[in-house]
């Protein structure tokens, strides 16, 4: 089976700062991988590679067995065009720390825009799989709300449902609930259990030891670049290895 | 005891009294005469003046929204020939006079390029040819003029707008698998839009003014008409009044129009949207006791 995400000696720059190092790992289908790490360690940096919307600097990484941004034929490695780059990512789901909205559009249109203008799904189909989808995350009755009227935990599922609305094989999740007041964390966090449950493939940056320890099957702790560790998040979380790990998780748990 | 407040009170009566003294003077000389301005206001030849200064002003204000549109995507481009020609443009315009470049189209472009010819280059086939004195009429140079200047006003007003809108909105369109052209038309230029209105009011407002410069090159708008009669009359005042009143009509409609323009783009940005001049009149009359 090939791995859903695969990455090979990823490296990336901002002009002097290498902010990744060197990262080599895989993730299955089905899977919820966790990365966990200081602030500035690269992590981000990283989730944001896979979908391209950086570009590495060098080393190779896969999605379900093709490149991200590029084209292989032979031994040449293709840059690909805009539209082809954008019809990759739009199998690729990806959840921001401050969500994004569209905040001129209500929740059902936040939902339904990629569906109609990227894949061309007609308007009442669209409609009725995004009013499905915000009944998921249990938005239902908000779907002719704007933005500034939601919470911020509504406005996160909202932003999944529109995420899930184009139907990805990978979900990613930056820091999903580090922008909201801690009693606003829980409703997103369900609603990322519900996801995992169903089988999507996942990886999700947190500060959320708890939901790592529950939800995830594999645990990452990245530090300066670098994966530090990786193993079952149950034995990563109770028994670090590495010292720099230890240190962390002492400061946050 | 309330504070009293007596600077407000004797600032109110010196201005009030210096008002009142130019009123009164401005009556006392019949600097206007009024039954003139009635009989003018709205005669056919003042109304068609004002038809062609609205035809001239709407006109040349779309047009140079759609420049404007068109340069500041330009400037932002990532290619540095668009962005340099965008740039030498909004410098160009920007910085020589309108009045000037009214005359340049309207004196200087006929003098320079005797014929207009549309062709299909590098082969005999020509589609359209006039020549240049029957193209460049007065209305064609004004709106050339107008519009290409007011191009490069919206195009600094459009730009502004573009970069006010966050980039976290641009990420978002692109992790959804949206190309950059409909991320600018369904999500960029929406949002901008709350940034672009009232500036651009503000220069339609202008524009409906400055319209009065194409009299300069014999366009008969509506200064140029007020013109016309007051020649063959000599009741410059009242006819110049005339045409002030308009011009006043003119933006005060435009002004109102805006006002409901930033409301519908104001959508999502608000809990709640403003109430316009209507819902807080009836508001009022609710209030008020039953007389």
């Amino acid at each position: 089976m090939t791995a859903m995400v695969k990455a090979e000696a990823v490296h990336k720059r901002f002009a002097r700062l290498e902010v990744l190092r060197g990262i080599n790992l895989e993730v299955e289908p089905g899977e919820v991988m966790v990365i966990i790490g200081p602030s500035g360690s690269g992590k981000s940096t990283f989730l944001r590679c896979i979908n391209h919307l950086e570009k590495i600097n060098a080393g190779r990484l896969w999605v379900d067995g093709e490149l991200v941004g590029y084209r292989q034929s032979g031994d040449k490695i293709y840059e690909l065009r805009e539209r082809e780059v954008a019809r990759k990512r739009a199998e690729i789901g990806m959840v921001f720390q401050h969500f994004n909205l569209f905040p001129h559009m209500t929740a059902i249109e936040n939902v339904v825009e990629a569906p109609m203008r990227v894949k061309g799904t007609p308007r009442q189909r669209a409609a009725e799989d995004g009013l499905e989808l915000l009944e998921r995350v249990g938005l239902a009755d908000k779907c002719r709300a704007y933005p500034s009227q939601l919470s911020g935990g509504q406005q996160q599922r909202v932003a999944i449902a529109r995420a899930l609305a184009m139907e990805p094989k990978l979900m990613l999740f930056d820091e999903p609930t580090s922008a909201l007041d801690p009693e606003l964390v829980g409703e997103v966090l369900d609603a990322m259990r519900q996801l995992a449950h169903d089988g999507m493939t996942m990886i999700v940056v947190t500060h959320e030891m708890g939901f790592a320890r529950e939800v995830g099957d594999d645990l990452v702790f990245m530090d300066d670049g670098v994966i530090v560790e990786q193993g079952a998040p149950r034995d990563i979380l109770a028994s670090p290895r590495e010292v720099r790990t230890r240190e962390f998780l002492s400061k946050v748990l | 005891m309330q504070v009293r407040h007596w600077g407000r009170w004797l600032s109110a009566i010196v201005v009030l009294a210096l008002v009142a003294w130019l009123v009164e003077s401005a009556v006392r000389a019949h600097f206007i005469d009024f039954a003139v301005v009635r009989k003018y206001q709205f005669s056919s030849l003042i109304l068609k003046g004002l038809q062609a200064t609205i035809v001239l002003a709407v006109l040349a204000q779309m047009t140079g929204i759609v420049l404007g549109v068109v340069f500041a995507v330009m400037r932002l481009s990532k290619n540095p020939v668009m962005s340099a020609v965008s740039s030498f443009y909004i410098w160009f315009f920007r910085g020589t006079p309108v009045l000037v470049q009214l005359f340049f189209w309207y004196n200087g472009v006929p003098l320079v390029f005797h014929r207009l010819t549309i062709a299909i280059p590098f082969t005999h086939v020509t589609l359209y040819s006039t020549p240049m004195t029957t193209f460049m009429t007065a209305f064609m140079a004004a709106f050339l003029g107008l519009a290409l200047n007011e191009g490069a006003y919206m195009a600094e007003i459009v730009r502004a707008g573009i970069i006010s809108v966050d980039e976290g909105q641009v990420e978002a369109a692109s992790a959804l698998g949206m190309t950059s052209m409909l991320t600018l038309r369904r999500i960029v230029l929406p949002q901008a839009m709350r940034v672009i209105i009232p500036p651009t009011g503000n220069e339609f407002i202008s524009m409906l003014k400055t319209t009065s410069l194409a009299s300069a090159i014999t366009y008969g708008e509506l200064l140029r008409r007020a013109g016309d009669v007051y020649s063959t009359n000599f009741e410059v005042v009242p006819l110049l009044i005339v045409a002030s009143i308009w011009y006043l009509v003119l933006t005060s409609v435009a002004s109102i129009g805006q006002y409901y323009i930033e409301r519908r783009f104001a959508r999502g940005r608000m809990r709640s949207p403003a109430e316009t001049a209507l819902q807080r009149v009836m508001k009022v009359m609710q209030r008020s006791p039953r007389l």
